[in-house]
């Protein structure tokens, strides 16, 4: 089995988001793994144990720092890495995935893994695009893969714990929400043993394409609204609180 | 190219979903600023289509169309989007829209904007970035565009009504698709329901790990509240997923809903934003959630759940 991983770099959304132009400037944030991600290389590499196979792990290089998740992600149990060298930070998604899906093509995959989505881009996932680009089908909001003979059989969450039931005759690519099981810590020794034996192979990107949208502008929301805001010690908050409930009969 | 606006609705067990209504009363106020049609689609076999306050409904009625399936759903959608070449196609940002809006936009080369959340009559759209931290204002270039749109965006009442569908059968194939239903998944009973609550003490990934779940607990004990909790704190195995609160979770309106460590997330409001009074205990004072809650406070969760704890 071919199993192919998209991971994709992104600023934590826990700091602030300073905006320089019409984006986030990049430079002044920290970039952090996907959460989704995380759960989808767990959910590749539980393929892998189940049926054998390679899981290659491939993402866009924006900011000349990818090998640090790639590096995370080979101690995970990934096998190998794969980087479209990009320096292009506001690339979207439409041109990255364009460039994913050649890479990925390159790799012959039977199945590839994307993460259901990122927070910061807004032109759409690019799982369904390299989906529609490879020609295979898609499935989003997964929380669980089970492959044999060429059929992969997935379910898919919609709301409440409701969902659905698929089987697809592979390939395909699947959006995934979370793994069958909370993703495997990597302990920071093994991570920093795989920077410095790991080899990382580079494609050039390749390929065109556009979201078609011009951004106009990007800034913190106009808040309609704003809590009234409860200061002082935590002590005191919590005092504030307890007395807060208590005078509408909720404690 | 038509002045239309088609919207793409949902439906699960016969039922439309809310997101449907709220997008075919603004695709009606969309279509009379551009002097086109509000067209609403109702891909699926078995279905009452005729609920719509929409200016025509069409509903591709086909048995193999019954049970939401990406591969048929996005085939059928693709020809009919070509065969009627509207102006603007709007999708909910849903578990079934996510699979279908941006496939769509890089099948047919057409523009796509997602988290959407206002779309103007000259089609400017407002669109929620990085967990609602941050707004941007997008144009979509060219004739043809695609919205997919945050559910409670647009009141629903608008596009309730009762246009008699056009029924008409599958404009493709659907002999030989390579994505097969097999059966639905019903959720799993048999612990605290958090929707018929009036009280819920809810937790986030501040909490931090498993062993802080009892600190929580405790304090939803002291308040006589349940504990509920946003997806992270599911996904990382803390707590069962019958306490997820949230988009793919459940929907709650408790009399109180007292949150500690969730930032705030457009899929986590999905499912309480409208509880009657909502307090947020967060340590950052830019978290989103603080533009919602009634109260708030930039304090340690962990502290202010001790000090709670010792005065109830
Ligand atoms: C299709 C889809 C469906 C989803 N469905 C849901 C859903 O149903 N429900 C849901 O919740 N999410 C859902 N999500 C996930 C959602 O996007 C967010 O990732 C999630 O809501 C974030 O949870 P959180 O606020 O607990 O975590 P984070 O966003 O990581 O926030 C943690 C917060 O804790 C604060 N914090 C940290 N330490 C402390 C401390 N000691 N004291 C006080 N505060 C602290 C931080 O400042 C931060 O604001 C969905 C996502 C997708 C893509
Ligand atoms: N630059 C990238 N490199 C690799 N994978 C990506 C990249 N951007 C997005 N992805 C994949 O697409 C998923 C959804 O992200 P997005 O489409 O940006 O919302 C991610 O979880 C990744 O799996």
């Amino acid at each position: 089995m071919n199993i192919v991983v998209a991971i994709k770099h992104i600023p934590s959304i826990a700091d602030d988001l300073p905006v320089s132009g019409n984006n986030v400037d990049f430079d002044s944030v920290d970039f952090v793994l996907n959460e989704f991600d995380e759960q989808s290389i767990e959910q590749a590499v539980l393929v892998k144990e189940a049926v054998g196979g390679t899981v290659t792990v491939v993402g866009v290089d924006l900011i000349e720092e990818l090998d640090n998740i790639l590096h995370l992600a080979i101690a995970k149990g990934a096998d190998k890495a794969v980087k479209v060298t990009a320096d292009e930070p506001g690339a979207d998604s439409h041109m990255q995935a364009k460039w994913l899906s050649e890479a990925i093509k390159g790799l012959s995959p039977d199945i590839v893994f994307a993460g259901v989505q990122a927070s910061n881009d807004l032109d759409g996932q690019i799982g369904p695009m390299i989906a529609a680009h490879l020609d295979m089908p898609y499935i989003g909001g997964v929380s669980s893969v089970e492959v044999a003979d060429g059929t992969a059989t997935v379910n898919k969450e919609f709301a409440g714990g409701v969902g659905a039931k698929y089987s697809v005759s592979l390939p395909m690519v699947v959006g995934v929400q979370a793994a069958a099981k909370p993703p495997r810590y990597a302990p920071i020794s093994k991570v920093r043993q795989v920077a410095q034996t790991a080899t990382i192979d580079t494609v050039e990107p390749s390929g065109d394409a556009s979201s078609g949208l011009t951004f106009k502008k990007m800034a913190p929301p106009v808040a309609t609204g704003h809590a009234e805001m409860i200061d002082g010690s935590p002590k005191e908050v919590a005092a504030k609180i307890v007395e807060l409930l208590k005078s509408k009969g909720l404690a | 190219m038509s002045n239309d606006i088609l919207v793409i609705t949902e439906h699960m067990d016969g039922k439309f979903s809310d997101v449907s209504f709220e997008l075919v009363g603004k695709a009606k106020e969309l279509a009379s600023a551009l002097g086109g049609q509000a067209v609403a689609v109702v891909v699926g076999g078995g279905v009452d289509a005729n609920v719509f306050a929409s200016d025509a409904t069409i509903h591709i009625d086909d048995a193999a169309l019954g049970q939401f399936n990406p591969e048929a759903y996005g085939k059928v959608i693709e020809a009919l989007v070509k065969e009627k070449s509207p102006r603007l196609v709007m999708f909910g940002w849903t578990a079934t829209g996510m699979d279908l809006a941006a496939w769509l936009s890089a099948k047919l080369g057409v523009p796509c904007a997602a988290y959407v959340k206002e779309i103007g009559s000259d089609l400017m759209m407002g669109c929620q970035a990085y967990g609602g931290k941050l707004m941007a204002e997008v144009a979509p270039e060219g004739d043809m565009a695609i919205a997919a749109c945050l559910a409670g965006s647009f009141p629903a009442e608008a596009g309730q009504g009762s246009t008699a569908a056009t029924a008409t059968a599958s404009p493709v194939d659907l002999g030989s698709l390579k994505v097969k239903f097999v059966e639905a998944i019903k959720p799993e009973g048999g612990d605290v329901d958090i929707t018929s609550q009036t009280k819920l003490v809810s937790v986030g990934r501040g909490i931090g790990g498993k062993e802080n779940i009892e600190l929580a607990e405790e304090l939803a004990q002291a308040l006589d509240a349940a504990l509920s909790c946003s997806r992270p704190v599911v996904d990382a195995g803390w707590l069962p997923r019958t306490r997820q609160v949230g988009k793919s979770g459940l929907k709650v309106k408790p009399k109180m809903y007292l949150m500690l460590g969730i930032s705030g997330a457009p899929e986590h409001l999905e499912g309480m934003k409208s509880a009657e009074l909502i307090i947020a205990v967060n340590t950052d004072k830019k978290a989103p959630i603080f533009n919602v809650a009634h109260y708030g406070a930039t304090a340690d969760l962990f502290e202010v759940a001790e000090a709670m704890l010792e005065l109830l």
